[in-house]
């Protein structure tokens, strides 16, 4: 992991608890850790980009150009949970599971980057894990459904209640 | 079990029993898991996060764990922190928003969060360095879990998070280890540095405010992909011992090299834990983690490890605030502290429970 406010390696992780209940963690190396340590040094500001999303855009190799492109990938949209490859970008957070499918390309980098590996070899579930389709089903008939509620479609409503009642049965 | 009846008992992971507790306080593993059929936390509505939270309660109670579920949701700020002193919630989720809870065993070996940032959060701690026991408890218990829940789980990628820094196996092996020597010998950079090396992480764990806890450091990995479990656990089995011999070199050092001036510090340090009438979170750690380090090294005999691993949290913020039955500011709690403190070190040796 590299320092988050230069290149050399991040030798420390700080956690610092910013308020009740809520902490930040810092990555950096001796010299910046040290700067963020002493208090009449600069405060760092609280950066709503997590420190995922910098490493996003800090992917090995890629530099400015990555930026650009990266604008396109932005605007990608996942179908299932209707998150944004720029909402990714700026939470560190994924929507759901099928982001995984649908921001691959842009994702398989940074696993890299992170893990250095983009493989899993581990535990493998017991229950044979269910194919893509029937894991994405069911969170999507529930958006159709808080849609239907927005717009006060009641009876597209009911039906989609009981359409999910039904796979939920038949998955249990 | 109330929250409560929590205050009258201590986590097993205090114990200070198993191999290594002079120096490992714990060994602890953490599971990341998600439902297949749910947005992850950060996107679900409330509706989804009580269907998430349901389904999780009701496997929890199939898996016959003897777990208690506390509604973190419906509590106030002072029992959230109060779970958080404990480790048994991190702070993400006491500071979260929504339906959202934990699960945990009355020994509070085994909590399992809900609506973390991952739907599960599940996490095993045993006292001492015992990581391979944890692994073949959680694996376990992950499995009795499954029996009732679909994981969102790809076979390229592993199990799926939230956050993609914890995909794949979902695991965080860590061991929670206490290393005053090291830190008196201004070795601490050093460590920190080595593990980084290997790809190891170390955090200071932090008290009230941003001091540091007592000389306790936590060691675990960063790499959740393409490394399997018993992987990622014999990384941690193969350093940590050689943390472990470092630390006992430089107790040796202090106690052969400056003998007396160790004596001495830890000798005033347990007398002003016994007799002070206010005193800060800050310096209780301070001194708490001398005492510790003079009863492994001899100096002093008539209390428990168990005890000054107790009150290392029985002396947190929230913890005292339960005890008095309502919040205290916190010149009030320096002296609620100092007398807690003073009536369990009269108490002395004996008090294992």
């Amino acid at each position: 992991m590299k320092c988050q406010k230069c290149a050399k390696p991040a030798t420390f992780h700080i956690t610092d608890i910013v308020a009740k209940g809520r902490h930040e963690e810092f990555h950096f190396c001796d010299e910046h850790a040290r700067q963020h340590l002493a208090p009449a040094e600069e405060v760092v500001e609280a950066s709503p980009i997590s420190e995922l999303a910098k490493k996003l855009a800090g992917i090995p190799g890629a530099g400015g150009a990555a930026m650009r492109e990266s604008t396109a990938a932005d605007k990608q949209v996942c179908p299932v949970c209707q998150i944004t490859f720029l909402e990714f970008r700026n939470t560190g957070r994924l929507g759901c599971p099928y982001d995984y499918e649908v921001f691959r390309d842009e994702l398989m980098p940074l696993l890299e980057s992170v893990h250095g590996e983009t493989r899993h070899s581990g535990k493998v579930p017991r229950r044979a894990p269910r194919n893509t389709q029937q894991q994405t089903t069911l969170i999507q008939i529930r958006n159709e459904l808080k849609r239907a509620v927005a717009a006060e479609d009641y009876e597209a409503a009911a039906q989609l209640r009981d359409k999910i009642k039904r796979i939920e049965r038949e998955q249990a | 079990m109330t929250l409560d009846d929590m205050t009258r008992t201590s986590g097993e992971w205090l114990r200070g029993t198993g191999p290594e507790s002079d120096i490992v306080m714990c060994s602890r593993i953490r599971l990341a898991r998600n439902l297949a059929d749910f947005p992850f936390s950060n996107r679900a509505s409330r509706g989804e996060k009580l269907g998430v939270e349901s389904q999780v309660k009701a496997a929890v109670e199939a898996a016959e764990l003897d777990a208690v579920y506390f509604d973190v949701n419906a509590m106030s700020n002072l029992d959230r922190q109060f779970l958080v002193e404990r480790q048994i919630v991190s702070s993400e989720l006491a500071g979260g928003e929504g339906p959202r809870g934990v699960a945990v065993t009355p020994k509070e070996n085994v909590s399992i969060m809900v609506n973390e940032e991952d739907h599960l959060r599940i996490q095993y701690m045993l006292s001492g360095f015992r990581l391979p026991e944890v692994w073949e408890a959680i694996d376990d218990l992950d499995d009795r879990l499954e029996e009732n829940v679909a994981y969102a789980y790809s076979s390229s990628l592993g199990y799926l998070t939230a956050c993609p820094t914890n995909v794949g196996t979902g695991i965080r092996v860590g061991v929670m280890v206490h290393l005053p020597g090291i830190v008196a010998g201004k070795g601490i950079d050093k460590v920190f540095r080595a593990l980084q090396k290997i790809n190891l992480a170390v955090r200071g764990l932090h008290g009230e405010g941003s001091q540091a806890f007592g000389d306790f450091y936590q060691i675990s990995n960063h790499q959740t992909l393409g490394k399997s479990e018993e992987e990622i656990i014999r990384m941690l089995t193969d350093v940590v011992p050689q943390i472990l011999q470092f630390e006992r070199q430089a107790r040796q050092d202090l106690v052969t090299g400056r003998r007396q001036h160790l004596h001495d510090q830890v000798s005033r340090a347990y007398g002003v834990l016994k007799t002070a009438q206010t005193i800060s979170s800050e310096e209780t750690m301070l001194l708490l983690s001398s005492v510790r380090l003079g009863i492994n090294l001899g100096l002093i005999d008539d209390l428990s490890i168990a005890t000054v691993n107790e009150l290392f949290i029985q002396t947190q913020p929230a913890f005292l605030q339960k005890l008095h039955g309502g919040e205290l500011g916190v010149e009030e709690r320096n002296v609620a502290r100092a007398s807690f403190l003073r009536s369990r070190l009269a108490e002395g040796r004996g008090d294992d429970e």
